[in-house]
């Protein structure tokens, strides 16, 4: 049964829904003359519809009629132009060796990212899995912290010592960039847990794929957010492949809007901004009110899994080249920006050479940036306060260099009495915590100390 | 708790039931649902869930009803509570607490009597404390939930019942330091959880026969206090270490290569290390008891070493 499903094409057309849905626009008031003005028109209102409607499982699905202005429009636009351009340069970096290990690209899902953070605020938090360029770029983050981590440099987001996979922005409420398929979930259940303990009013999307679908501790972790009432909104990013592996031949019941059972969900057009903001907005009052849904966002990657899979063993470029014909996010955008005369096509193919020229501007930037220095190895490995952070590096280096430094970065410390109350805790005694675990050039630690 | 609002429970049974052993009792009816929380039988999602809120700053602390069944969350332990502060560049702190009892109890079966002590000692990013009295156990409990890094704390199944005066006033044990059980000349006897009462007994017999052994309770087990250690060691020149992992990949065979590599010079002999035998832990009680160390093992062993 299962084998059948490659030879007919008709299942592949899943994939596969035309446009024209978008446009047609219900209204829009008046035929403004071009761009200029439009360009920053947050004023008018222009209604439209999403391309297909939503599919609700236990709840009452949003409308399809969204209003938006010319200002989101173009800011959609700018937004997933940049991210597609990002994605695009970051596979020549990789393929330039400028990019090492695993680099999992999100070109084809930037609605996704998009049209989430245009329903949110920055107090809501993220969190995904591997492939986050994008949304640590939708969070707040910069080309150039993106590509400086890439490449491993001092001034990338996580100070070169995370990688495509550990893009983190604390100050936006994006809680990354993780490895491990499916881990993230019970992650962003324990923010959504804190938020309700500190009775935030915000809430938690965490987002996952088709493959993480299948883990365990993602029904766990949706059983406890249930139980709770936890504010957590479990995002699927369907892109139908689970690295190799097609949804059909990974899932029994690929309706993963349905897979929380007792927990609402909804399914989305994932290559549609809009849908994609209107879904969103819809979970995170439901969220509030009532505890987790779910949201499966029927997206696509044009790349492969990663840098190291081409994408076209287990699907056929006929498919990959359908979607970016059929259901391109970019593109919509761009056809409704021209459809409603908000910009020319010359104006917009104008700000994609800005953004290139911005994506390269970065890359040049990133790449006078330095690796970390060697003490780089043992930061962060512990928070301060222990006395723990040095105690690597003391080893690595000669003794003497580092009394004057420490007592600097222990000057802190003194405050560690007061804190803990503890009369242990002073300066000297973190030095002596400090220097404990020397080998044998404790000999002379006891003067210094 | 009193103290610190973002301080929270979570575990089994650790709020309506007061805790498989009692260490919550009372907490539920004090502090509520939100602050204890009964979680299903979910250890890996769980355990993530208190990561995830140590991510935004709350200060969880994570009950595994028996250390064993953190196993479940190994993932959860090692690359996210582990990980995350390093390959966050320093963005996220984790003052996660995650303790529950371990150790080989009485006739428990193999399952119940793991010592995850061994697994988890190669997790960077994590420290690990291992309790042995009321005082110390409450010392390092605080210690814990203050500390900014996660704290993996050990407790004993067999050592819940022990009886002691404590002080009144506030007071905490610094989570790197060995404590000074006896102060000796003869030999260095390294000891933690449940094994320090092991060789306190194998001391009274030892002091009888004429030795004096120096006990130290190791108790930070991620990092060691080679500081206190090594001074022992300078002094004694001897050591012995008793421990309850099993003897492959134990805490005892990383304290032998670290005191070896560190203090080689101040040995008079081999390190001996006394560890429970590499076997799943039967059941019968008389095969249980020759799994672990015991006192009389204890007393050979520093007879041999102190000829």
């Amino acid at each position: 049964m299962a084998l059948s499903h490659i030879a007919t094409s008709s299942s592949r057309s899943n994939l596969l829904r035309p446009l024209t849905a978008a446009l047609s626009c219900a209204s829009h008031p008046l035929r403004r003359p071009i761009s200029s003005s439009a360009a920053a028109d947050d004023s008018t209102t222009l209604t439209i519809e999403t391309s297909v409607p939503f599919t609700a499982h236990r709840c009452e699905e949003p409308s399809r009629t969204i209003e938006t202005t010319p200002k989101e429009l173009l800011t959609f636009f700018h937004d997933m132009a940049t991210m597609r351009r990002m994605e695009i340069a970051a596979d020549s970096l990789y393929k330039a060796k400028l990019i090492r290990g695993f680099c999992h690209l999100y070109d084809g899902q930037e609605a996704v990212a998009v049209g989430m953070e245009a329903a949110i605020t920055k107090k809501d938090a993220i969190i995904t899995a591997y492939r986050d360029h994008c949304i640590f770029l939708g969070r707040g983050g910069t080309l150039l912290q993106v590509f400086a981590e890439l490449m491993g440099r001092q001034a990338g987001c996580s100070r070169g010592k995370g990688g495509s996979m550990h893009f983190y922005k604390k100050d936006a409420g994006f809680f990354g960039g993780h490895g491990i398929v499916g881990a993230q979930v019970p992650l962003g259940c324990g923010i959504a847990f804190a938020q309700k303990y500190s009775k935030d009013e915000t809430v938690t999307f965490a987002l996952y794929g088709d493959g993480a679908a299948n883990q365990g501790q993602l029904f766990e972790a949706l059983n406890i957010a249930a139980l709770w009432d936890l504010p957590a909104i479990l995002v699927c990013e369907n892109n139908h492949y689970g690295m190799g592996t097609a949804e059909w031949r990974a899932a029994k019941s690929p309706a993963y809007y349905k897979r929380g059972d007792y927990v609402p969900g909804l399914k989305v057009d994932g290559m549609d901004a809009f849908a994609v903001k209107q879904a969103c907005k819809f979970a995170k009052e439901h969220a509030l009110k009532n505890g987790p849904i779910i949201l499966e966002m029927d997206t696509y990657r044009y790349h492969g899994h990663s840098m190291s899979d081409p994408g076209s063993t287990y699907r056929t470029r006929d498919e990959i080249s359908g979607v970016r014909q059929e259901r391109d996010p970019l593109e919509r955008i761009r056809k409704l920006i021209l459809a409603h005369d908000i910009a020319t096509e010359k104006e917009l193919k104008d700000t994609e050479k800005e953004i290139r020229k911005e994506v390269d501007e970065a890359i040049a930037k990133a790449k006078e940036i330095p690796m970390p220095d060697p003490p780089e190895l043992f930061t962060n490995i512990y928070v301060k306060d222990s006395g723990l952070e040095l105690l690597n590096v003391i080893i690595a280096y000669d003794l003497d260099e580092f009394i004057d430094e420490t007592a600097l970065l222990y000057s802190d410390s003194l405050d560690l009495q007061q804190q803990t109350g503890n009369p242990e805790h002073s300066l000297r005694h973190e030095l002596v915590l400090c220097f404990r675990f020397l080998g044998s050039s404790t000999t002379n630690w006891e003067s210094r100390a | 708790m009193d103290r610190d609002p973002t301080v929270c429970v979570m575990g089994e049974d650790v709020g309506h039931y007061g805790g498989s052993y009692k260490v919550t009792k009372g907490l539920a009816e004090k502090f509520g649902d939100l602050r204890v929380l009964d979680t299903p039988i979910a250890e890996n999602s769980f355990t993530g869930m208190g990561i995830g809120a140590a991510m935004t700053g709350l200060r969880p602390i994570v009950e595994g009803m028996n250390m064993g069944f953190l196993l479940l969350a190994f993932n959860q332990i090692s690359n996210n509570c582990g990980m995350l502060h390093y390959t966050s560049g320093g963005q996220f702190k984790i003052p996660i607490v995650i303790r529950g009892p371990g150790g080989v109890g009485r006739q428990l079966g193999a399952e119940h009597s793991q010592r995850l002590e061994s697994y988890f000692q190669s997790i960077p990013g994590i420290q690990m404390v291992a309790c042995s009295t009321p005082y110390n156990a409450k010392g390092l409990m605080k210690a814990a939930i203050r500390s900014e890094n996660p704290v993996i704390l050990f407790e004993h199944v067999l050592l819940y019942n022990l009886k002691e005066r404590i002080p009144d006033e506030e007071y905490i044990c610094n989570l790197e330091e060995a404590e000074m059980v006896r102060p000796g000349e003869h030999v260095t006897i390294l000891t933690y959880s449940r094994m320090r009462y092991h060789v306190m007994q194998a001391a009274k017999t030892l002091v009888n026969k004429g030795y004096d052994p120096e006990v130290i309770d190791i108790r930070s087990l991620k990092p060691f206090d080679l500081h206190t250690i090594g001074n022992s060691v300078k002094k004694t020149h001897r050591v012995l270490i008793v421990e309850e992992c099993m003897r492959t990949g134990g805490i005892g065979a990383s304290l032998t290569s670290a005191i070896n590599e560190n203090f080689h010079d101040y040995l008079d002999a081999p390190i001996v290390c006394l560890s429970s035998q590499d076997v799943p832990t039967p059941y019968a009680g008389t095969l249980e008891d020759w799994t672990v160390v015991q006192p009389a093992q204890i007393v050979t062993a520093v007879e041999q070493l102190c000829h």
